[in-house]
């Protein structure tokens, strides 16, 4: 049995709505994560999917304890998260790090490469005593395939993807247990990504990392992925290993996002059979009754708005899936090319 | 040969009687930093009722190609030093900036990447779609505002008629995205460049969007220029694709063709990089190094450093778009070797 090294259980955030400028009023919340639980195994990828505001970075922000949840509870090798503090909560700050998205804006301009992978010594100095520093940073640098010569240049000097590797490097640093990465590649190009693809798979391999890996691109996420959730509007939809969730997917909103993928194949164009979608997402503020997805679905029916359907493995399928009719189908996604 | 051997395909040298032509256009911008060479010589065509899909890495050119058709790139520091954009045979480089702007939105229209940057915040959307008839086509208010409901309407925004009078950060991308491609086909043009499209949404949107572009192409039968860097996409809805880069086109070929069989060193090395769904746990084929510095462009074959197939030839002779045969081109010294190997 491996162990959980990650626990979430009913993860709430939301944010407030206000109105007013001198006297703010509080007139509605933003539901961005609502009622979300899952396990994180040490050594395993969890990929996170979803469309754009469906609550993947904020379900980040609270896995990192950067914001605090509403309600629910981030249990950190069985303790919450939220409830640490002092030596404990640094302890933890060390454990769990974040890649962010952005590789052109999460990097302070003004300090050299050096220095930003670095930094996370200042505050945990424990892990590397100065005198060794530099070259501790040396050797990330190295590990994530930069230069260890370029150690004064600073994050203008490098391109996309080498900004994201030293992203990496610096999360890297003081040797995390755990890395959330939030859309590490999704800003890259192909040629580029496919490198800091290649990067992290080979880092898990060597330092034995977990990864919770955010994306909205599903090949990118089943390529990385052992297991793969996916959210809708603030909530888990279905979550399973990744031959679950893409062979036999029994979520009507999995079904679409998978039959939506533009294959790189023009052979299958004809027999591709996409689900298409109507609408669009609703407002995370006043989300649907019962079933979040019934707006758009189209197998809803009246039991769909009245009552919530739970997240759990029905008769007939062998993951969980909170849907009322869960079941699987035939879904077309073929990514061979002859 | 130069390179414009590979545009008139005939080698005629008459009128090919093509919509729209880019003729071994040049652009270079002018900076502080120096002079950076964007567009070294790109050549390709649009008919009527067709897609060519333009694909290519992040500053390869593709933007800045779109943006000299359309008449709008930034001089300064932009400036096109060689070449010609022909629409109907006509040269537009050398034609007024009034002929131009009669062009624009009529004969040629461009969908953005960024519609929330694109679209006006001050006005409503229906105003902005409504004004274009007003202006362009001196409908009355009342008119106008009937069509650009109508334009809405075929973009399938829900309740076209409520939401005329919303402004654009009370849409979502997509509706935002709807919206903008309203605004481009108001009136009707013959070409419409979408560049990147769709980037900015997730896939069940994207699906409905692309939908229905290929939808109003094939009513109006106008020629469409994808721009883009998703392979996936591609391989949906385009007929041909011209591959860029460094400023060139390196390889072009009809979508089954390319997908089937590269005959260019770097789209063998795109094609690589996707993570397939069925080739879960192998390590990803990457194309190593970077794209070149366009203020110092490797001599030769600019992709010569990151090219697994390089020669010292490579690193002396630019090589020449040529014809391959069945519209295929490619600028590679040893394109036949790669079209001809198993
Ligand atoms: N600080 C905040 N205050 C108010 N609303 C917020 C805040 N942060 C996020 N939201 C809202 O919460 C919802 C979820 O946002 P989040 O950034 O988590 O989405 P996401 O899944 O990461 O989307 P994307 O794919 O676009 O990054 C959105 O509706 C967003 O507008
Ligand atoms: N206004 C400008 N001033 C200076 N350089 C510019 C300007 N606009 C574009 N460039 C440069 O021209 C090159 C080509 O840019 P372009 O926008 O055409 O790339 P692209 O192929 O569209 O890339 P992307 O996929 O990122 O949109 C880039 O190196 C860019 O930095
Ligand atoms: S519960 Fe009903 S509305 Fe929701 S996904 Fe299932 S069938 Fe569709
Ligand atoms: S010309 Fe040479 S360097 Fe350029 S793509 Fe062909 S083989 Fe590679
Ligand atoms: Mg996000
Ligand atoms: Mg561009």
């Amino acid at each position: 049995m491996t162990e959980n090294i990650i626990e979430v259980r009913d993860l709430v955030k939301h944010y407030p709505v206000t109105q007013g400028v001198v006297f703010k009023k509080t007139i509605g919340h933003v539901k961005a994560v609502d009622g979300v639980s899952f396990d994180l195994k040490a050594g395993e990828t969890l990929g996170v999917v979803g469309e754009s505001g469906c609550g993947k970075s904020t379900l980040a922000r609270v896995l990192m304890n950067l914001e605090k949840p509403t309600a629910g509870q981030v249990l950190y090798k069985g303790q919450d998260i939220s409830k640490l503090s002092g030596g404990a909560l640094r302890r933890l700050r060390r454990q769990i790090q974040l890649v962010m998205q952005d590789p052109y804006t999460s990097l302070n301009p003004r300090m050299t490469v050096g220095d930003l992978i670095g930094e996370p010594f200042e505050i945990h100095p424990e892990v590397a005593p100065r005198a060794s520093r530099r070259n501790k940073v040396k050797e990330l640098l190295d590990l994530v395939g930069l230069n260890p010569e370029h150690i004064n240049r600073y994050p203008h000097q490098f391109s996309g993807g080498q900004r994201q590797r030293i992203g990496i490097a610096r999360a890297l640093a003081l040797r995390p247990e755990v890395i959330v990465c939030d859309e590490p590649v999704s800003a890259l190009d192909v040629s580029i990504q496919a490198q800091v693809m290649n990067l992290l798979e080979k880092l898990q391999a060597e330092l034995g990392l977990s990864y919770v890996f955010i994306a909205h691109d599903l090949s990118v996420v089943r390529h990385l992925s052992d297991r793969v959730a996916v959210m809708y509007l603030g909530k888990m939809v279905e979550v399973g290993t990744e031959d679950e969730i893409y062979e036999r997917p029994t979520h009507p909103y999995t079904q679409a996002l998978l039959s939506a993928v533009p294959v790189p194949d023009p052979t299958v164009r004809e027999s591709k059979a996409i689900i298409r979608l109507q609408g669009d997402v609703p407002s995370p503020v006043s989300p649907p009754s019962g079933c979040r997805f019934r707006t758009r679905c189209w197998k809803a029916q009246d039991v769909c708005a009245q009552e919530v359907p739970l997240l759990e493995i029905r008769p007939g399928s062998d993951h969980p899936s909170a849907c009322h009719f869960a079941e699987k189908r035939e879904i077309v996604v073929t990514h061979e090319v002859a | 040969m130069s390179e414009q051997s590979a545009a008139g395909a005939d080698g005629s040298g008459r009128p090919s009687g093509r919509l729209l032509e880019v003729d071994d256009l040049r652009v270079e911008f002018r900076t502080r930093d120096g002079v950076a060479k964007v567009i070294n010589g790109v050549t390709y065509h649009v008919d009527a009722g067709e897609t060519l899909a333009v694909l290519g890495e992040s500053g390869s050119g593709k933007s800045v190609t779109a943006q000299t058709i359309m008449g709008i790139l930034d001089t300064p520091p932009g400036f096109v030093t060689g070449g010609e954009v022909r629409f109907h045979g006509k040269d537009m480089l050398k034609q007024s900036a009034e002929q131009r702007r009669r062009i624009r939105g009529e004969g040629i229209a461009m969908i953005f990447q960024d519609s929330l940057s694109a679209l006006n915040p001050v006005f409503t959307v229906g105003f902005q779609i409504a004004e274009q008839f007003r202006i362009r086509r001196g409908l009355s208010r009342s008119d106008a505002k009937k069509r650009a409901i109508e334009m809405l309407d075929q973009v399938k925004i829900p309740n076209a008629k409520g939401r005329f009078s919303n402004y654009p950060h009370q849409f979502s991308g997509g509706m935002r995205q709807r919206a903008m491609i309203a605004m481009s086909i108001a009136l009707d043009p013959e070409v419409l460049i979408a560049d990147e499209p769709t980037t900015a949404l997730d896939v069940t949107v994207q699906a409905q969007i692309m939908d229905l572009l290929g939808e109003l192409q094939r009513e109006r039968q106008m020629g469409m220029i994808l721009i883009t860097h998703d392979l996936g996409v591609v391989a949906d809805v385009a007929d041909r694709i011209a591959v860029m880069y460094a400023g060139r086109i390196v390889e072009e070929a009809n979508v089954y063709d390319l997908y089937r069989k590269p005959a260019h060193p770097y789209t063998l090395g795109l094609l690589n990089s996707i993570p397939r769904m069925d080739e879960k746990g192998q390590e990803l084929r990457t194309i190593k190094g970077l794209p070149p510095n366009l203020m110092n462009i490797p001599p030769g074959c600019a992709f010569n450093p990151r090219c697994p197939m390089a020669q010292p030839v490579c690193r002396e002779t630019v090589p020449p778009l040529l014809q391959l045969g069945h519209g295929r081109a490619s600028a590679c010294h040893f394109a036949e070797e790669l079209v001809n190997r198993d």
